[in-house]
């Protein structure tokens, strides 16, 4: 049996897909089968991220259909052992997803994985709603913004209202992932900490991403920022990855980087 | 020093102004939503009644439900010199 995650926030561009192509690459990367699957239907991009997307040939909703088999649309990842994606559907028709249809993948999925990574769409609509219904645990993706913490909230409501796990008396194992954090702006009294959000939120904390150069090289490199081990995101993603599997790390990057001496006196890159 | 935290203390951050927002409204959607689907209506219907004997607005009447939907409390605030229109 597969757990189920969930990475959801509400608003939309704050970094799930980022994030979930991040931690998807994570868990395999410790040994974990692991399973991406982009529910962003119309609009997927977690196939471009991860740097698959010309090997796509099917995809979720014709999975769905039974138009293809779960084995024809699973797409093995070239980099990392053990990690797959399952891309989402290009089709514009809203009801392209349906409950039973989703269920029936991820309980077959359920049996070939260890981790199943759902990149959720934005909104708290249906097709967000669709993405963490079976969900055993959730990533609230937030950025340190008044607008993307509200939406948080209004996140948390439709995990403790509208999950299965909430319909049968039970709750989602929530966490929260902030990203996009710049310690100067915070230091400065121009962006809220990471204190501020936990307090508003009050949400057990995975990790805190810095705002990184790293993240859009990344992407144009259509490789998971963990994969770029020296850089301050894929280092970050990596810590929260371990605390996810029960490990503590003590929270890195939250204060503005001091240049040392030398560095300063040589103008040398820190 | 103390003359310099004395101006740096006039001046809330825009952070903290963004807190203060944040969790005044959080609070309030959280309270709406554990309410139940039912209340609008209810509010709407209590105060037709209350608006036929006395000259209140919406945001005179508060409907409240406690958390287990064991306590209703409704709050009328009235105007000055409550006349009845009856
Ligand atoms: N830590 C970071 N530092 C810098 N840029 C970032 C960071 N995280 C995400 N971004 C950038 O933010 C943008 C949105 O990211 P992403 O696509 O992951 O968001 P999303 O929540 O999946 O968006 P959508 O709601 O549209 O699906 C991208 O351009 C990405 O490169
Ligand atoms: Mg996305």
């Amino acid at each position: 049996m597969a757990e189920i995650i969930v990475v959801t926030s509400g608003k939309g561009g704050v970094g799930k897909t980022t994030s979930s192509a991040a931690i998807g690459t994570g868990l395999a990367l410790r040994g974990h089968k692991t399973v991406l699957v982009d529910f962003d239907v119309g609009l997927r991009n977690l196939d471009l991220i991860m740097g698959c997307e010309r090997r796509v040939v099917f995809d979720l909703v014709n999975v769905i259909n039974q138009e293809a088999t779960l084995n024809q649309a699973l797409i093995k990842d070239k980099r990392t052992e053990g990690l797959f994606i399952l891309p989402a559907s290009q089709t514009r028709d809203k009801d392209a997803l349906t409950v039973e249809g989703v269920e029936r993948v991820l309980n077959e999925l359920s049996e070939m994985f260890d981790y199943i990574v759902c990149d959720s769409p934005a909104g708290i609509e249906k097709g967000a709603q669709l993405a963490l219904y079976f969900a055993d645990t959730a990533i609230v993706v937030t950025n340190p913004e008044v607008s993307s913490v509200r939406d948080s909230d209004r996140i948390l409501g439709v995990l403790q209202s509208k999950s299965r796990k909430a319909e049968q008396g039970g709750s989602i194992r929530e966490h929260l992932l902030l990203t996009r954090y710049n310690p100067a702006r915070v230091q400065a009294g121009e962006m809220l900490s990471v204190e501020d959000v936990q307090d508003i939120l009050a949400i057990p904390l995975l990790g805190v991403i810095p705002e990184s150069e790293a993240v859009l090289k990344a992407s144009n490199q259509g490789q998971p920022v963990v994969l770029d081990q020296q850089s301050d995101a894929g280092q970050a993603y990596l810590d929260a990855i371990a605390r996810f599997l029960g490990e503590e790390r003590e929270h890195r990057f939250l204060e503005v980087q001091r240049k040392g001496l030398l560095s300063r006196v040589f103008g040398r890159k820190g | 020093m103390s003359i310099l935290s004395y101006f740096r203390a006039k001046k809330q951050s825009s952070a903290s102004v963004a807190k203060e927002r944040l969790q005044v409204l959080v609070a309030y959607e959280r309270n709406q939503r554990n309410q139940p689907d039912y209340l609008p209506q209810m509010q709407q219907e209590i105060l037709a009644v209350i608006a036929k004997y006395v000259d209140v607005s919406v945001d005179d009447v508060q409907v409240n439900l406690d958390e287990n939907c064991s306590i209703l409390e409704l709050n009328v605030t009235l105007p000055e010199a409550s006349k009845s229109r009856a």
